[in-house]
């Protein structure tokens, strides 16, 4: 009896170890092929070429144009100064720089390097993948306020507000966001900054914010739908409870309501987050210079497309995963309260 | 304390019910009303447009004097005057008992912490559970959970108390603690209005019967009156049903 059951374990254990092994082999063989593919059509993987679009060292120099003698040299919190004298005339030569190549009483000529330093800079893929945050916030941030507005209007007793919402909701809900994208940029671009060049804003509203603007107004239909769920998954007698109290609309929602809601409305955000982020690839067509955007371009002058779009792609779910695992720690925080 | 003159209510959705017809009723200070009648027969709407939860179509309803129905009545100044307990207790489960009984306080009577707090606490004694007062409402009996909903609506010191069923949803063992607390209040001189199907409260504690069927009140009378020798036939068939 005890046998048997030592037996039917030992016999479910093998199974599963072999279908991790499968899997394994699954992955590797597909890898593998793919290698293999490439090798079909000459592709050479440099991936030692990556880096440097993650940070690079750049080298700066200070360069000397006349002719003439050094009177004195500085250094100090990394900026050089260097004093070239010819004739009567001394020039003053300024700049960054970690170390002097000359000392004074030196004879240089023009294009001498008077003074360099070698600085790390970040690539152009950090740079794009921190404008992809720096856009995904900023249209999260704008996203639940216009959500959570949109939301109580849907659900209001007023209806101006609830067909507003209604509309809102619908129309951006119902068109693909790259059309909405060409809408903000091309249609309300054009209006606004062509206004604000008539009435003396010369600089205008720059692309941007634009692309902010339409990835907000998108997530924020979709939040709105979030939070009415979430508000009417709440049991009516709340409502009731709070309101028999001489609680006005607005405390009621505000103690007794959203903060039930906040439970179920988590989850449901944390995936429309998501999507933001994957989103906001959308946005290097007009312009703005995020992770796609930027890979595309470094995919033009490297030569190197598997490789950079593996690592682009890979750049994403690192910021999804990372996303998804700080919105479920607040979730279990919230759980706990 | 509570005049209703001639009040009419239709519902239209999902069809159409006329949940009061016609109801006129008095309910003077200190005085304890039982509402019975078959379900459906309007018992909870007659409540709920007391505080209006729901909203009468035509007719007078007077709050200490105050005409509800007048749009330019602050309704939520009136609510506050008059307290509710619901069938299904309704506690808020995302606070403790004690803010449970403290956040109305704070947020509608503006009262400061100490005072909310002392007045919590009393409260709390009141109907017996001073030790649960950090416990959340999913961790009370359904007897506790009731009790501390009287305390939360007696937390706003109402000059009435609705009461719709409070021992419905009850296990038969704690209906009596509760009813231990109604039959209290009304001993103060609370003025109350209660639906309910516990006749042995109706008869020990109530100054008069309400009798209501299809949306009508039906008779009104001393519970002596009313159990002993009822004037319809309606009443007596339900008595008859319920007894
Ligand atoms: N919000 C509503 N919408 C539509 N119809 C309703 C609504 N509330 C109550 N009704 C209807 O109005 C009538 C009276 O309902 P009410 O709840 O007042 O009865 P009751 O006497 O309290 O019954 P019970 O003993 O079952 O609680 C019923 O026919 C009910 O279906
Ligand atoms: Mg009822």
């Amino acid at each position: 009896m005890n046998d048997s059951l030592t037996q039917r374990l030992n016999k479910q254990r093998r199974s599963y170890q072999l279908s991790v092994l499968c899997f394994f082999m699954l992955l590797a063989g597909l890898i593998a092929g793919l290698y293999y593919a490439t090798l079909q059509i000459d592709y050479v993987w440099r991936w030692y070429n990556v880096p440097k679009y993650f940070v690079y060292q750049q080298t700066i120099e200070l360069k000397c144009d006349v002719e003439g003698d050094v009177t004195s040299t500085s250094l100090k919190d990394g900026v050089a100064v260097v004093k070239v004298k010819q004739g009567d005339d001394v020039s003053t030569y300024e700049g960054e720089a970690q170390e002097i190549s000359v000392e004074p009483g030196d004879v240089v000529y023009p294009d001498d390097v008077l003074a360099s330093g070698q600085y790390w800079k970040a690539g152009i893929l950090i740079l794009g993948l921190i404008l992809t945050l720096k856009v995904s916030m900023i249209a999260i941030f704008f996203g639940i306020f216009i959500g959570l507005f949109g939301g109580l209007a849907r659900i209001s007793d007023n209806p101006a507000l609830k067909w507003s919402a209604v509309t809102y909701i619908e129309l951006i809900r119902g068109s693909p966001l790259l059309v909405q994208i060409f809408i903000w940029y091309f249609v309300l671009g054009t209006l606004i900054n062509t206004l604000l060049t008539k009435y003396g804003f010369e600089n205008g509203v720059p692309p941007l914010w634009f692309g902010v603007a339409a990835l907000a107004s998108f997530t924020g239909a979709y939040v709105a739908e979030i939070v009415r769920a979430g508000i009417q998954s709440i049991h009516r007698g709340q409502t009731e409870a709070a309101r028999s109290l001489g609680m006005t609309y607005a405390q009621s929602m505000l103690h007794v309501i959203l903060p039930q809601a906040m439970l179920r409305i988590i989850p449901p955000l944390a995936g429309q987050f998501i999507s933001l982020i994957k989103d906001s690839s959308l946005l290097g067509i007009i312009a703005i210079r995020e992770l796609t955007k930027a890979t595309r371009e470094v995919v033009t002058t490297s030569l190197q497309p598997f490789e950079l779009w593996f690592v682009c792609a890979l750049l994403y779910l690192i910021l999804t995963f990372t996303f998804s695992m700080f919105l479920q720690y607040l979730e279990r925080r919230a759980l706990v309260q | 304390m509570i005049d209703v003159r001639n009040v009419y209510k239709t519902f239209l959705t999902p069809h159409e019910v006329k949940a009061l017809v016609d109801v006129t009723s008095k309910i003077d200070a200190g005085e304890v009303v039982v509402v019975i009648g078959p379900s459906g027969s309007g018992k909870s709407t007659f409540l709920r447009c007391l505080n209006q939860l729901e909203t009468a179509d035509s007719g007078h309803i007077f709050i200490d004097g105050i005409d509800i129905l007048d749009p330019k009545t602050d309704i939520n100044k009136v609510r506050a005057e008059v307290g509710m307990v619901f069938q299904s207790f309704n506690l808020f489960p995302h606070k403790s008992v004690f803010e449970n009984v403290t956040l109305a306080q704070r947020v509608v009577r503006k009262r400061s912490k100490a005072e909310s707090k002392e007045k919590a606490m009393r409260l709390l004694e009141k109907v017996g559970i001073q030790d649960k007062a950090a416990v959340y409402p999913d961790q009370l009996s359904g007897g506790q959970q009731q009790r501390v909903a009287i305390a939360r609506a007696l937390a706003m010191d109402p000059k009435v108390m609705l009461f719709d069923e409070p021992t419905s949803a009850l296990d038969p063992e704690m209906i009596g603690e509760v009813l231990d607390v109604m039959k209290n209040l009304a001993r103060e001189g609370m003025t109350m209005a209660v639906v309910t199907h516990e006749m042995g409260f109706a008869r020990e504690v109530a100054d008069n019967v309400i009798f209501m069927d299809a949306g009508a009140i039906v008779e009104v009378g001393t519970p002596d009156h009313f159990f002993k020798n009822p004037d319809h036939d309606r009443t007596k068939l339900f008595l008859s049903q319920i007894l």
